[in-house]
């Protein structure tokens, strides 16, 4: 069975092929078939394969290598597959959320004219993150993370006869470009040290090639964290993302909530020695992880589009994974990813469906009411909403947040700065997360529903409702009954994280704290939302600047608009006539003017030609005198 | 035999200067023979008879009646001549008689600066040219059969009188 | 019996190229420009009888043969190309066959 592996990103790949060939020429039908297909059957191979893994002994490691990519003078990267229990969380969740996506987009996108355009993009996106996540050396994973990269500009920029998605279609595109140079430098550097790009080869020589600490493995592991912190969106490359939501809600569900913005925690999770033996990076992983979780959320207090508030709620969400990383918590972080993976693509996914319902209508402030017209919808954005505030108890959501707050707080590289910044993060988070659900679906209605969703909408929506709330159970902390299968599934490849001694009494205490805060801030949004609707315009009048400041995302815009944006117009206007191709143009030009001469001189009679001959010959011979 | 030397060059120099000076063409061809028998005379006092005698057969005979045949063929008729005397004005030429001239004054400054050998006036004949040439330079005679090869069937090809084709470049100038 | 100096030969040779030349350069008539150029090759081929006198060898008049076979074949060809010219553009003027600038 395991020998299948191969198939898993190969068929969303020939999908994709068929699609890019045949799209146009295919009768409609059949292309939500052969796009949903190809991915829905890679789950299927996925969830065998899994079986598979489960059953067989902890800690062993599926290899399958195609054949060899390259071979050149000891550096010999394989087009190979690794799969252990860290890629294979990834290729489940991607697998299985990117097939529920696709079916969704079936009806979704049924009236687009690109129709089968978009599927070969889904398809090709999903097989590119398959690649990324299944590598075995860092060369084919940034093979991957670069064809995500540009699956997602396609698909940020699929409605592109606007000129402002293509805009953010380049802006996402650029601005993670940032990233990945210094992936790509990090990369080299790693190359050069080791003499190898092979992940497993890295894990096992890293202690032994690098001492902890060293100059030269926290430039590295800096320039790891360059690459994730501009594929997940995080400080302070986070700008892309609220922009990216110029694509269709399904792209939004699977690429910029999902999966892709995740491959960065994938990264640092994947290299964590590099990490582990860098303690400086890995406090800047959790600082900024910090920081970001709390500034995108004062961000989506103030958003007026429903998009927008899930796309800052995904930065922070992702900067809760960096915190967990960044305090060494790798289970954590990557239960929160495949939790986070569930409730958010459930979220958008119902967003796009409230969207479509209201005639693309983006506002929150407009919309209202719809509790009763889309019912199906409205369970389920709720219990999405519900797991992303992390109600206690019964959401996912709650345990995979509270086990972050908790090794915040307990973890031997935890501290109280972090825990606070978390603890403030998840208030917020409850507050933003009910404004959306109270000012969606409670509430008078002041839009019109044209169109309600059939059963392909629907059901992924509650498949992922049962997933947002069950998924969770399967780590239940010390407190409530100590159940850790996924930490012990994990725990062969990522180390447990080491708990303070002495700690483990207080805590109840943070669980019972964590709780009052998500309840409290979900009836503090329904006091300003529900109860007087007034109260929010008034404050947002009272502190306009404030108000403005948090909703254009901190200014981030504007700075690098400032820092880099304006010195590069201001340089290109002054260099519009390209200094450097002065000389180059000089030279085009003495040669047009020689020939235009010579041309003249080919006039056709037979005459000159005979006198040129007859000069030429005195210039020789008189060179032959004189010399 | 150098009073013969020199008497053969007036006669070519004064030929060819009349050859180059007719507006008739016939007249010219005339002179071209005379200047070219002058010149068959210089080669046999330079010791080469088998060379004279090939340039007053070729040269003198076979080359000239071929221009004649052709000149005939062209039928240019009297007007020919004035219209050869309105080109033939001082303006034209000149200029390439300046710098011919020059060409010259180079050509004979650099034989001048050579030390000064006088010819032996030893007849090579035609068994010994015929040695040298089917001995040594054998190759060559076979290069210059495939050129007169060429040659001919240039002539007759280029030589055929077909009705005429205006070349679509012209055509589309004259429209 | 006094004997040629080398130099004379090579000067009247200079001297029937040289007015060759002159012909062919002053010369619109196509005709006549193929005439100087038989006067220029002919002189060429008598600065090779000089050579070859000058060193007592066959090899001067050999090069004199393979001059006369070019130009025999030069003469054949150019004729030909004469008539055709004047067939397409019933002229013997060189200048007007410039049409195609070659």
């Amino acid at each position: 069975m395991s020998n299948l592996l191969w198939l898993i990103p190969a068929l969303p790949f020939a999908g994709s092929l068929i699609l890019i060939v045949a799209g146009s020429k295919l009768p409609k039908k059949y292309v939500p078939l052969i796009g949903s297909g190809s991915v829905g059957v890679s789950a299927f191979i996925t969830l065998l394969i899994g079986m598979e893994f489960i059953t067989s002994e902890s800690g062993s490691v599926i290899k399958q290598v195609l054949w060899q990519w390259i071979d050149v003078a000891g550096f010999s990267p394989a087009f190979g597959f690794h799969l252990d229990s860290l890629s294979l969380v990834f290729i489940f969740v991607i697998t299985f959320v990117g097939f529920l996506i696709h079916v969704y987009s079936a009806e979704f996108m049924a009236e687009d004219e690109g129709y089968a355009r978009f599927f070969a993009f889904l398809n090709l996106f999903v097989g590119s993150m398959l690649i990324l996540v299944l590598a075995d050396n860092l060369l084919l994973l940034y093979f991957g993370w670069e064809g995500v990269g540009l699956c997602s500009y396609l698909l940020i920029g699929f409605w592109y006869q606007e000129e402002k998605n293509g805009s953010a279609a380049r802006k996402a595109f650029i601005i993670t470009r940032v990233g990945d140079t210094a992936m790509a430098i990090g990369l080299f550097m790693i190359f050069k040290t080791m003499g190898t790009v092979n992940l497993v080869d890295i894990q096992g020589q890293a202690t032994s090639v690098w001492t902890v600490g060293s100059y030269e493995v926290t430039l590295i592991a800096l320039l790891l964290l360059g690459g994730a912190v501009g594929k997940s969106a995080q400080l302070p490359l986070q700008s892309w993302l609220p922009d990216a939501m110029a694509g269709p809600s399904p792209v939004s569900a699977l690429i910029h909530a999902a999966t892709m913005v995740t491959a960065g925690v994938y990264l640092i999770a994947r290299t964590h020695v590099v990490f582990e033996l860098a303690p400086t990076a890995q406090f800047v992983v959790g600082v900024l992880g910090a920081v970001t979780l709390l500034m995108a959320g004062f961000s989506a207090l103030t958003q007026y589009d429903l998009k927008r508030v899930l796309a800052y709620s995904t930065i922070s969400q992702i900067g809760y994974m960096f915190l967990a990383l960044g305090i060494g918590a790798w289970s954590s972080a990557i239960f929160h990813f495949m939790i986070h993976a569930f409730f958010k693509a459930l979220l958008f996914l119902a967003a796009g469906a409230v969207i479509m319902a209201l005639h693309h209508e983006h506002d929150m402030f407009k919309m209202g009411g719809l509790r009763k017209k889309l019912p199906v919808i409205y369970w389920t954005f709720l219990i999405g909403a519900a797991s992303l505030a992390a109600l206690p108890l019964i959401t996912a959501g709650f345990y995979s947040k509270d086990q972050i707050l908790w090794l915040a707080w307990a973890g031997e590289k935890g501290n109280t700065w972090f825990f606070l910044a978390a603890l403030v993060g998840a208030f917020i988070t409850a507050i933003y997360t009910f404004r959306m659900v109270f000012l969606t679906f409670f509430g008078e209605e002041k839009t019109q529903v044209s169109h309600v969703p059939g059963s392909l909408i629907n059901i992924p929506l509650i498949v992922l409702a049962v997933l947002s709330t069950g998924a969770g159970f399967i780590e239940v902390p010390h407190s409530l009954g100590h159940l850790q299968w996924f930490t012990d599934f994990l725990s062969p490849l990522l180390p447990i994280t080491i708990i303070r001694p002495g700690i483990e009494s207080t805590e109840w205490m943070i669980q019972l704290l964590a709780a009052g805060l998500s309840i409290g801030g979900a009836g503090l949004a329904y006091y300003f939302y529900g109860v007087r609707p007034s109260l929010h315009i008034q404050i947002k009048n009272a502190i306009p600047q404030v108000h403005n400041f948090l909703l254009k995302g901190w200014r981030f815009d504007s700075l690098y608009d400032w820092t880099f944006v304006k010195p590069f117009v201001y340089l290109s206007n002054v260099n519009k006539n390209d200094l450097v191709d002065w000389p180059f143009n000089a030279l085009v030009t003495v040669a047009g003017f020689i020939h235009r001469l010579f041309a003249f001189t080919q006039s056709g009679i037979l005459r000159w030609y005979l006198i040129g001959i007859v000069v030429g010959a005195i210039l020789i011979l008189t060179l032959g005198i004189l010399i | 035999m150098l009073i013969i030397f020199y008497i053969a060059a007036a006669v070519a120099v004064i030929a060819t200067v009349l050859v180059i000076t007719q507006h008739n063409l016939v007249h010219a061809l005339l002179y071209l023979v005379v200047s070219f028998l002058a010149v068959a005379m210089a080669f046999y006092v330079l010791g080469a008879p088998f060379i004279a005698a090939l340039e007053v057969i070729i040269y003198a005979g076979a080359i000239v009646v071929l221009m004649i045949f052709v000149i005939m063929m062209l039928n240019l008729r009297q007007e020919s001549v004035a219209q050869e005397k309105k080109w033939l004005n001082a303006r034209i030429v000149i200029g390439p008689v300046i710098l011919t001239l020059v060409l010259a004054a180079e050509l004979l400054y650099m034989l001048s600066t050579e030390t000064s050998v006088h010819l032996t006036g030893e007849v090579i004949g035609a068994k010994a040219v015929g040695m040298s040439l089917y001995g040594h330079y054998v190759i060559g005679v076979e290069l210059s059969g495939i050129l007169l090869m060429a040659g001919i069937v240039g002539a007759y090809h280029l030589g055929r009188q077909k009705k005429k084709v205006t070349h679509r470049f012209l055509e589309k100038q004259e429209e | 019996m006094t004997t040629i100096p080398a130099e004379y030969g090579l000067v009247l040779a200079t001297v029937l190229f040289m007015l060759g030349l002159i012909s062919l350069l002053i010369r619109r008539n196509i005709v006549f420009m193929l005439i100087s150029v038989e006067i220029m090759l002919n002189a060429a081929g008598l600065a090779f009888i000089v050579a070859g006198s000058r060193w007592s060898q066959a090899d001067g008049q050999v090069m004199f043969l393979f001059i006369l076979t070019m130009a025999a074949a030069e003469v054949s060809v150019g004729l030909a190309l004469i008539l055709q010219i004047y067939h397409q553009l019933k002229t013997v003027n060189s200048d007007e066959a410039s049409k195609m600038k070659g």
